[in-house]
């Protein structure tokens, strides 16, 4: 019983980290700062997720847990060469 | 189940909700995009990893051994430090300031900067 109300409390800890990720995002000044925070949402989200399965007692989310952090790694590097370079795919010709 | 397994996934997982509470007071209230960065990538990072090195142990001891979360916690442990430096590297090439009071610039005027 215990540990169930310590895993709801974790979780809602980091709910709570990604409601100030989201409000990084919505402020953030630079856009460098709001791909920061959402690569962190990303990250977030996957201990979520992992908490989450711990609290249903099922191992069906893991693919989902590799998966998220696959997409936000390739979201967060398209991005970066997007600000850098102007383009995302250089096409040599 | 015993007590001692629930009680080690306990700490691990606490320990990690904990990293990722400092992560995002650091991102909420560090001045710089720099140092926000910082925050985000160290802290997060390590604070998923207990979270999911706790997982691991909770169904390591319930009789599931998954290879996918090993292979994620990897996963992360070697790409969020990349992504934090592709968006720092990013950021600098793309003229965003430094703190008004950081008082070093190692890389000025040895990269070119586009405003």
């Amino acid at each position: 019983m215990t540990f169930e109300i310590i895993m709801i409390i974790s979780i809602c800890l980091l709910i709570m980290s990604i409601l100030a990720n989201i409000y990084r995002v919505v402020k953030g000044p630079t856009s460098p700062d709001r791909v920061q925070a959402l690569d962190s949402i990303g990250i977030n989200l996957i201990a979520s997720i992992a908490v989450f399965s711990v609290l249903l007692h099922t191992h069906a989310f893991f693919d989902l847990i590799l998966l998220i952090g696959i997409l936000s790694f390739v979201g967060t590097v398209a991005f970066a060469r997007f600000l850098e370079s102007g383009v995302v795919i250089v096409r040599k010709r | 189940m015993t007590g001692i397994i629930e009680f080690i996934v306990l700490v691990f997982i606490v320990i990690g909700a904990f990293f990722t509470v400092v992560s995002a007071f650091g991102i909420i209230r560090l001045p710089d995009l720099y140092t926000r960065n910082h925050a985000a990538s160290k802290s997060a990072t390590l604070g998923v990893m207990s979270v999911l090195i706790g997982t691991f142990i909770y169904f390591y001891a319930s009789g599931h051994s998954n290879t996918r979360l090993v292979l994620a916690i990897i996963f992360i442990f070697l790409t969020s430090p990349v992504g934090g430096h592709l968006i720092n590297r990013a950021a600098y090439y793309t003229g965003v300031e430094l703190w008004g009071k950081s008082s070093r610039d190692d890389l000025k005027g040895k990269v070119p900067v586009k405003k």
